[in-house]
């Protein structure tokens, strides 16, 4: 017993100078968190303001002057006025701006009668945005109509109105949702990159045989390559989660202890894909393709942080039940936001944990079976 | 003259030598032709916005004809699913928290008499903000229901139509549908990964095993080791394109407007870039984990930052800047506008050029620290 703590020791020790006098391996454990987290918090973002919009003013009467004045007063327009479609149609197709709103020829005559339509034309490359900006150019409409209404110029308030709340998000920031994203893949890449990279290093190298042939045993290799690295992915844990409170200002309204709990346990299981591939392929080139195929993109596509997993197809969607990511975006997403929900967090875990139990046996039988 | 048909005919051998290193492992092979279509076939499916399965449940506290016939629109919308009646408040806590509904719309017991009454009567609907856009969405799509039943209402029951309405139509994908979007925009995506790994790392290689010094002792002018490192991976980032052209084509039957000389032509400029960018990695790595980590350290943040999963537009603007020096970017406008809209080389003469600036400069830098180390 005694034997193999000293084992284990110096070969920790060697793994650990390794590390620390590769730059790469700290620019991809401290570097590219930083450089995640600057990005999530400035870089990324759904909302919608400032679009830029041409309002065609066909017949400049009052009332179309009124609705376009609208336009320009609103935070998330940056009109530009034309006199016919045309120019307009022109500035669509420049990329200029995102959509036309037409107030026709006779706008003024038809409203008089009872109905007016506003046209609307959306560039409908970028469906989200485009539905987003429909939202806001009925927002606007309907805010027209009702101060109409209000100065006694036509009835507009519809039957039935929506009152919407957004629970756990109630200012509807996107920064809550992007932090749990920011950590499953800050912990993906620290975890299955680097060790992937590692073991098929000493594979392509031989290396590995010869520390074989020493009186180490296989496990202790294992324990040996992983420590280091769970201590790196602990660093980008710190770093996560501190820029989570103190620089986007997300709430961590459940337990830390269970965060902390749950990402040791990803981080494991991101080892241990790591370490799988590499001994399945022996080579760096193809374990680092492999590694980015199987965790980083899957963690960034089907992990339901960013797309909704309820909508995928059935196929899909059974792809994403064997993905570690899946369980552990659904448990930082409670955690941080709705609290200590065990309805979420009680099996996600048990999944994560036998996850990690699989992944630690079947490295282990792959490095027995090469030795064979 | 000879010279430089002799030194094509280097360029030639050197790029055979670096596409039978690569393609005669089988395992290689597979690893650069397989994942491109596949992903572009799984993220096709997954990486979308619209929502088409939202389960819901519903408090109804009015129980009244009114009441059934709006929740019954929301259950014959083929979006919403209703998961449950609930008749305590609490309960819709424990539906959410649980993630057994993302909405719950709770109607109040005076919701007919109101409308009856020609008031407005107020429905709330919660959501499920852990994904606050996906909630989002969902609630558009609710407001949408709710206008249309308001319509019906006026209609048939009297009382004043709304006065204005917008008549709303999307060019270039009428349906609104993400997957339009998203899967042009994956053809740069998904080969800048390989095209710039490879290339880089196939230097590294050379380097970690004592191979590159003996490749510079060859009759090989260091432009024409560069060349040679380079072609391979143009040739496989454009198969790899093509893949995911098909697939978008042929599975999604995502209508092609423009023309495909265009899209190469564009897609060529993108390659140059990028191979240009995985050159300059080698340069300054030592082993391929180092050149990988490297690459890896621009890819993450080009990706992001391309417009492919957020619009550039939304990005405050100092990030707006930032993503000019993104290859990326740049590609991705060029195939979905050339994809979706048609667009010919005028329109994107302001992607095109600085993605050749771009190359231009990776690649005369990389000839440059070639040059050097034979000094």
């Amino acid at each position: 017993m005694r034997a193999k703590l000293v084992r284990l020791r110096a070969l920790v020790i060697k793994e650990t100078r390794q590390v620390v006098r590769d730059p790469s391996s700290i620019a991809i454990g401290v570097v590219l968190p930083l450089i995640l987290i600057v990005l999530f918090g400035y870089g990324l973002s759904l909302d919608v303001k400032n679009v830029p919009v041409a309002v065609v003013l066909e017949n400049p009467t009052p009332e179309a002057l009124d609705l376009a004045s609208g336009f320009q007063l609103s935070p998330y327009f940056h009109p530009v006025m034309r006199r016919s479609m045309a120019p307009a149609v022109e500035l669509l197709r420049e990329h200029k701006v995102d959509g036309i709103v037409r107030l026709s020829q006779d706008f003024s005559r038809q409203l008089a009668t009872g109905q007016a339509p506003v046209q609307l034309i959306v560039h409908g490359g970028d469906a989200n945005r485009a539905r987003i900006i429909e939202g806001y150019v009925d927002g606007v409409v309907a805010g027209w109509a009702a101060r109409r209404a209000a100065q006694g110029q036509g009835v507009s308030s519809p039957p039935v109105s929506i009152e919407a709340r957004l629970w756990f998000n109630e200012a509807n920031d996107s920064s809550y949702f992007l932090v749990p994203g920011l950590v499953v893949l800050v912990m993906t890449l620290i975890g299955g990159l680097l060790t992937a990279m590692v073991m098929a290093r000493e594979w392509e190298r031989g290396t590995l045989e010869s520390l074989l042939v020493t009186p180490v045993r296989s496990d202790e290799i294992l324990l040996g390559k992983t420590l280091p690295y769970f201590a790196l992915a602990l660093v980008g844990f710190t770093l996560c989660v501190l820029s989570s409170q103190f620089l986007f200002h997300v709430p961590l309204r459940g337990s830390f202890l269970i965060l902390f709990g749950a990402s040791m346990l990803y981080v494991l299981i991101a080892l241990g894909i790591g370490l799988l591939i590499s001994a399945w392929v022996k080579n760096q080139l193809v374990a680092s393709q492999l590694t980015m195929l199987v965790t980083f993109l899957p963690a960034f596509m089907l992990s339901g942080f960013l797309f909704d997993i309820r909508s995928m197809p059935t196929v899909v969607r059974l792809i994403t039940y064997v993905l570690p990511a899946r369980y552990y975006v659904a448990l930082l997403q409670s955690v941080f936001l709705a609290g200590n929900v065990a309805s979420v967090i009680v099996p996600s875990t048990l999944v994560l944990a036998a996850m990690a139990a699989a992944l630690a046996l079947g490295s282990r039988a792959a490095m027995n079976k090469r030795l064979a | 003259m000879s010279g430089a048909i002799a030194a094509l005919a280097r360029i030639v051998a050197l790029t055979r030598k670096e596409l039978l290193a690569v393609l005669k492992d089988k395992r290689s092979r597979m690893s650069l032709l397989v994942p491109p279509i596949v992903q572009s076939l799984i993220f096709g499916y997954a990486a979308s916005y619209d929502l088409n399965h939202v389960p819901y449940a519903s408090m109804d506290e009015d129980r009244s004809a009114a009441s059934t016939e709006l929740l019954s629109r929301l259950d014959g919308s083929g979006v919403f699913e209703r998961v449950a009646d609930v008749t305590r408040e609490r309960d819709i806590a424990t539906l959410i928290d649980a993630r057994k509904a993302l909405l719950v719309v709770h109607i109040g017991p005076l919701f007919e008499r109101q409308l009856m009454m020609g008031g407005t009567a107020a429905v709330q609907v919660i959501a499920d903000g852990r994904n606050s856009n996906t909630a989002g969405t969902a609630l558009n799509y609710v407001s949408n229901i709710v206008d249309r039943f308001n319509g019906d209402w006026i209609h048939d029951h009297g009382g004043q139509a709304v006065q204005v309405q917008t008549v709303a139509r999307a060019w270039y994908n009428p349906n609104l549908e993400t997957r339009w979007f998203m899967i042009p925009g994956m053809i740069g995506t998904l080969t800048l990964l390989q095209t710039m790994m490879l290339t880089a790392m196939s230097v590294a290689r050379e380097r970690e095993q004592g191979t590159f010094d003996q490749l510079l002792v060859t009759p090989f002018t260091p432009f024409e080791i560069m060349a040679g490192k380079a072609m391979p991976s143009m040739v496989i980032g454009t198969i790899q394109a093509t893949g995911v052209l098909l697939v978008a084509q042929l599975w999604f039957r995502i209508p092609f407007v423009g023309a495909y000389v265009t899209l190469y032509a564009g897609l060529m400029l993108f390659l140059l870039a990028a191979v240009g960018m995985g050159l300059l990695i080698s340069a300054v790595s030592a082993t391929m984990q180092q050149s990988m980590l490297y690459s890896m350290l621009l890819i993450m943040p080009f990706s992001l930052l391309s417009g492919l999963t957020t619009p550039i537009s939304s990005m405050p603007r100092w990030v707006q800047y930032l993503t000019s020096i993104n290859p990326l970017s740049y590609a991705i406008d060029i195939t979905r506008r050339v994809y979706l809209e048609g667009a010919g080389l005028g329109l994107l003469s302001a992607d095109l050029w600085p993605l050749a600036l771009i190359a231009m400069l990776t690649l005369s830098g990389a000839a440059w620290t070639f040059g050097r180390r034979l000094q």
